[in-house]
């Protein structure tokens, strides 16, 4: 039929030795089959426009799942559906590269809708080329989203019918309702004059890619004679006549004039600037010493959420370090928090850490009734329970010495009842049960609020007037 | 040498950006999020490119389309992600892309709880996806190795175009331990004889998994055996503790080896000849060095994972069941205690003598 009014552009290769087989110049397509046309369209556009050593066509798992055998560029097979989502990575990674996505009406409309829709949506810099023939062609004519209603496949025998199986998805209504994309149109290449505009349209595409412009889809109405079991007169007919009339023809947008091109950083690979991110320089603490003689301190800290409970288990944790003490934390995460209470271990050892969660704890800091009942039993023999003074109390285990701090209060006193996770720092700093010199609570004030410089000064106070309530008032 | 305290997950991220990797894609799930967030944070601070895909299916497959290029690229995920991923995985190990994965394990099945569990063991190891391939399997049991071995993760994946899963569970991403930073930067160099770039010299690159002549698939598939067994002789890692005199080894990979190690010392106090063999790669599992172990002494192996004996079987292979196994587990988000791992040495221990 149409194929004549085509020449062979120089970016579909002359014989298709991928293909392998006695006829190396015949395409592995079905004579009349729309997929050979639409080929040699793209393959005259990436001549015309320059662009065949930047091109990179994905090939879709459908009839043209073999698009690599036949396009004389950089060439990725991928899985069924996911084009635009393999798409996205090669764009994002080779910034200059010319992505092609090549997909049926199975393979864009169906498997891959989301990947197509979210690709669309961030305006990925890829071209699109959507090949509408109704069916599902590779498989063996099964129904696809694109499906007339009444029109019989395999696994619609007696005709789509909408109250089972829904109306034919218009993928370029659906695209035309998104920001992003810069050109979507639909074409035909049912006959020559449909060709000539099917032509241009998958021109333009190609040209917001060329100059890294965004998104462009085209939707090209195709034939599958094969599965529609059409001779090439019906084929046409079918195209013009009966998809036409669902699948109106028209161009939904073109931005190219306006669309600014979009040009990624250069990736920066030097040691300096990762190190710089991370403030290495100023913000380190010396590796850990082992030490056989320091005992182990299993602590667990636990209260509402924005009672500062996590970062109270960090504040310790940075004290551990500042000690050169082997150090972990690990906290409750998740719905486990959702309920208003969180919780963390923190692990202060002079030799490697086995496991970071504390189960049974040596100091248990309690700043809610729930946190205090929950764990209260799992406080070691000669092990000691902080809880805040406004806890009624729970029953301790034996040999366990309980002390009610009245943490909210020396806190509002000194400024911020917020700063109650502080007072308990104070006091175990004093108490001494997790073998830390005083010093380095201090030092860990200081890099847990690094920040926020003006507020260690606050907390540096409340560290030293709970320090002192607890000498005065804890035998 | 100087540490900051670091997140697991955060590790994890601080190792790729020294192993060069330019492209994160990856969609949020506990307890794996952490590895997303920080990626997303310093990757566009770096010119390094983030994007938040839309599912699990659209992250492995971006990482098939940056790998394809021939850079360094990532995702991470846990449990259910991790079901979704594994045909993009297949499609990498068939196109034989280098990639990594993170895995943060979390409890199943189906949606299960964000608890940690090491019950995604088969899947990874084994395969998971459709056909005859194997990830390259790193088992990290620290802060300090999420950060190292996502950097020798993206060293094996570069060297054998292979996809490199580091296995690990939700305590190694939430825990916070120091980190001795990387001491070098990799400046990744693209391997322009397979990668598709969209350059003129890579134009007759193809990137593919289709065979379909079956003749050739099956001998791409011995070749991809033959590399699977080229990886084993060389990649093979592995950790013992004690085990010289062990009447008792413990077999542990993660966080349960640490468990385990701490259930070693306290045994050898006790007076019990327990050691520890660690498995750090799980494929290739050290299977030649826990045979030695069960050819030289008379001992009985006691498997320690945090899923239903899904590593005792590789236990039990290796030694070619030659001595008894037998297995310590949790499920559901619960992790092994020493306790637990004590008593069941105190019976073995008794039945032995
Ligand atoms: C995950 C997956 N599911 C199903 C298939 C089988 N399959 C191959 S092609 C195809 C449909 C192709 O139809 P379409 O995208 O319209 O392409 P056409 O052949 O019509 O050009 C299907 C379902 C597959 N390869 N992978
Ligand atoms: S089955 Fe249909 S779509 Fe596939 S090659 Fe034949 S005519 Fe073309
Ligand atoms: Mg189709």
């Amino acid at each position: 039929m149409a194929e004549k009014i085509i020449g062979k552009p120089a970016a579909i290769y002359d014989e298709f030795s991928r293909k392998g087989g006695a006829a190396p110049t015949a395409t592995h397509y079905c004579p009349g089959c729309g997929h050979g046309i639409i080929h040699k369209l793209i393959g005259e556009a990436m001549d015309d426009l320059g662009i065949q050593d930047r091109s990179v066509m994905i090939s879709p798992v459908g009839c043209a799942v073999f698009a690599y055998y036949y396009f004389d560029c950089g060439n990725l097979q991928v899985a069924h559906g996911r084009a635009p989502a393999v798409g996205t990575g090669m764009s994002r990674a080779q910034d200059n590269a010319v992505v092609i996505s090549y997909q049926g009406d199975g393979d864009l409309a169906s498997i891959g809708l989301n990947e197509t829709m979210q690709a669309a949506n961030r305006g990925e810099k890829m071209a699109v080329f959507f090949v509408n023939n109704t069916v599902f062609g590779m498989t063996g004519g099964q129904m696809a989203p694109t499906t007339l209603i009444g029109e019989k496949t395999v696994t619609c025998p007696d005709g789509r019918d909408p109250r089972f199986a829904g109306y034919p998805l218009h993928m370029c209504e659906i695209l035309d309702n998104l920001k992003a994309p810069v050109f979507i149109e639909r074409v035909s290449i049912s006959d020559i004059s449909h060709i000539r505009k099917a032509r241009k349209a998958i021109r333009r595409a190609l040209e917001v890619q060329r100059d890294g412009k965004g998104y462009a889809f085209v939707e090209v109405l195709s034939t599958c004679p094969t599965n529609l079991k059409q001779n090439a007169q019906q084929s046409t007919d079918f195209v013009n006549n009966m998809m036409e009339k669902e699948f109106p023809l028209q161009n939904f947008r073109d931005r190219f004039d306006e669309a600014e091109p979009l040009w990624r950083d250069e990736s920066d690979f030097s040691k300096s600037a990762i190190d710089k991110l991370y403030s290495l320089e100023d913000n380190a603490s010396p590796e850990a010493v082992p030490d056989k003689d320091f005992r182990i301190a299993l602590v667990k800290i636990a209260g509402f959420g924005g009672q500062g409970v996590l970062s109270m288990g960090l504040t310790l944790a940075r004290a551990g370090c500042r000690d050169q003490r082997y150090t972990s934390w690990y906290p409750s995460y998740g719905p486990e928090q959702r309920g208003g209470t969180s919780n963390c271990s923190v692990v202060i050892s002079g030799e490697s850490i086995g496991s970071p969660v504390v189960y049974e704890s040596d100091v248990l800091i309690a700043l809610n009734q729930p946190s205090l009942e929950k764990f209260a039993g799992d406080v070691k023999k000669g092990g000691v329970i902080l809880y805040d003074a406004t806890i009624s109390g729970v029953e301790v285990p034996k040999n366990v010495r309980s002390i009610a701090v009245p943490a909210m209060q020396i806190a509002k006193d000194a400024g911020s009842v917020k700063a109650a996770n502080t007072v308990m720092l104070g006091v175990m700093m004093e108490l001494g049960d997790t073998g830390l010199p005083e010093k380095v609570f201090r030092e860990a004030i200081e890099d847990t609020f690094a920040s926020k410089p003006k507020l260690i000064p606050m907390n540096l106070t409340i560290l030293e007037a709970a320090a002192k309530w607890a000498r005065e008032n804890i035998k | 040498m100087a540490t900051q305290l670091i997140k697991g997950n955060s590790a994890v991220i601080i190792g790729a950006l020294y192993a060069g990797c330019d492209c994160y894609f990856g969609y949020p799930i506990t307890p794996a999020s952490e590895i997303l967030h920080e990626a997303s944070q310093t990757f566009p601070k770096l010119g390094r490119k983030f994007v938040q895909a839309e599912s699990e299916e659209a992250a492995i497959n971006m990482v098939y389309g940056a790998a394809s290029a021939g850079h360094r690229v990532m995702t991470a995920s846990s449990g259910p992600g991790m079901s979704l991923k594994q045909e993009g995985i297949s499609y990498l190990a068939g196109a034989e892309l280098p990639s990594v994965i993170v895995d943060i394990m979390r409890a199943g099945p189906g949606l299960g709880n964000i608890g940690p569990e090491q019950g995604d063991y088969a899947q990874v190891v084994k395969g998971g996806g459709h056909g005859n391939y194997h990830n390259i399997v790193l088992a990290p049991n620290s802060v300090q190795e999420m950060c190292d071995h996502t950097i020798k993760a993206f060293e094996l994946a570069s060297k054998y175009r292979n996809p490199v899963v580091v296995l690990a569970d939700g305590v190694l991403g939430q825990m916070i331990e120091p980190l001795h930073f990387p001491d070098e930067a990799i400046t990744p160099v693209i391997d322009e004889s397979w990668a598709v770039c969209g350059t003129k010299e890579t134009k007759e690159n193809l990137v593919s998994s289709i065979f379909l002549d079956f003749d050739k698939l099956e001998d791409f598939n011995y070749q991809l055996q033959e590399k699977y067994e080229t990886i084993k002789e060389n990649e093979t890692v592995h950790e013992e503790y004690m085990t010289e005199d062990a009447s008792i080894v413990l077999v542990a990979y993660g966080i349960s080896s640490r468990i385990c190690h701490s259930a070693v010392e306290v045994a050898r106090r006790e007076g019990f000849k327990v050691g520890l063999f660690r498995p750090i790669t799980l494929f290739p599992f050290p299977e030649k060095e826990l045979k030695g172990i069960a050819d030289s002494y008379d001992c009985t192996f006691i498997a320690v994972e945090m899923s239903n004996g899904q590593m005792m079987e590789d236990v039990k292979l290796a030694i070619e069941c030659s001595r008894p196994v037998e297995l310590v587990n949790r499920l559901g988000g619960n992790l092994i205690t020493l306790d637990q791992v004590m008593e069941k040495i105190r019976e073995v221990a008794s039945r032995e003598a």
